[in-house]
């Protein structure tokens, strides 16, 4: 690895510590939930180590438990990530220049928060360079396997994750990349009918599927509003426009 | 449960979960450069997907995450991320105690 390139690994690793904090209690909850399911302790980390989904793999373990058919999981899990399609669609153009394979293995890594980081890189207008993308997939990576490991060895352990709120601050990162975002045009419109849609979706269709309809009602109300000045994410417009 | 059926729905989960992560790019690369409505309409993805991981939580779990969740919300605007996450884990431990 040249130095530049190292740099660019550090700098993105940089970015992962809150990540880190709220993903790692999801991790050990998912490992002590899994072994409550009836997995053993190998089985919960390959299904951590293949699938590299929270939400995706939490719905296995439900749908496991039960007399659901196999491939019927198999479609849950694809609609709780059908959100990656978009991941995909919207942040490979800067994936682009990596070549085939690299491109090939950065895309497993396209979870929730690499996506984040790694459309805000861009918007930054700085490049998002191979070193730097594994930079901040490593560590994410890595704090979910270990996190998966330690919940399914220790989670017993734990008796009430509720009293200690460590459920809540996954939800409360995922906040924290939504307003991450909000220098973005039209990005006030886009999380209130987001949220809204996802809300009555959640109530009248059910999960997993609020995921989907809530994020195509965001992405279809900015493609219907009115496109402004050629700022499409640059950050020109940057901070302040939060108190609007 | 039987072992095979799992390492099945594993195997099987792992391939649509990195059919959807590299599928989006594949399916779109040919019609690029995309007109701006729908530039626009991805540059909104990242609000728009990840307010759905959140908004549930609004209204699906209790008083104590609401409020939390509100008072993030008001944090973040202009706090960083890692007071906001501290603000807001001491307000839901603090909050679910209250509400006991």
């Amino acid at each position: 690895m040249t130095t530049s390139s190292a740099r660019a690994f550090l700098e993105g690793a940089a970015r992962t510590p809150p990540v880190l904090l709220s993903l790692g209690p999801f991790a050990v909850l998912f490992g002590a939930l899994a072994v409550d399911h009836g997995l053993n302790t190998v089985e919960t980390v390959v299904m951590s180590a293949g699938m590299y989904g929270g939400a995706a793999q939490m719905v296995a373990l439900q749908l496991l438990g039960t007399h659901v058919a196999p491939w019927v999981i198999v479609l849950s899990i694809l609609a709780v990530n059908l959100r990656h399609l978009l991941y995909s669609a919207t942040c490979g153009r800067h994936l682009s220049h990596f070549g085939f394979w690299r491109q090939a293995l950065a895309f497993f890594f396209l979870v929730d928060p690499q996506f984040a980081e790694t459309e805000r890189r861009a918007e930054q207008g700085r490049k998002v360079t191979f070193a730097w993308y594994f930079g901040v997939a490593a560590p994410i990576y890595g704090c979910w396997l270990a996190g998966s490991l330690a919940g399914a060895l220790f989670g017993r352990l734990i008796e009430h994750p509720e009293a200690l709120g460590l459920d809540f601050l996954l939800p409360l990162y995922f906040l924290g990349l939504v307003m991450a975002f909000r220098a973005r045009p039209r990005w006030l419109p886009v999380v209130v009918t987001s949220g809204a849609a996802t809300i009555l979706a959640f109530h009248f269709i059910g999960s997993p599927w609020h995921i989907s309809i809530g994020a195509l009602a965001g992405v279809a109300v900015a493609a219907m509003l009115p496109p402004n000045v050629e700022a499409t994410g640059e950050l020109a417009t940057a901070e302040g426009n939060g108190e609007r | 449960m039987h072992t095979g059926t799992l390492l099945g729905v594993i195997a099987g989960g792992a391939l649509v979960s990195y059919a959807a992560r590299a599928g989006g790019h594949v399916l779109l690369a040919r019609f690029r450069p995309l007109p701006p409505r729908i530039e626009q309409a991805f540059d909104a993805v990242p609000a728009a997907v990840l307010t759905t991981l959140v908004a549930p939580a609004l209204v699906s779990k209790g008083p104590a995450e609401a409020i939390a969740l509100v008072l993030a919300f008001v944090v973040a605007l202009r706090a960083p991320v890692p007071v906001m996450l501290l603000v807001g884990w001491i307000a839901v431990v603090g909050l679910r105690a209250a509400f006991g």
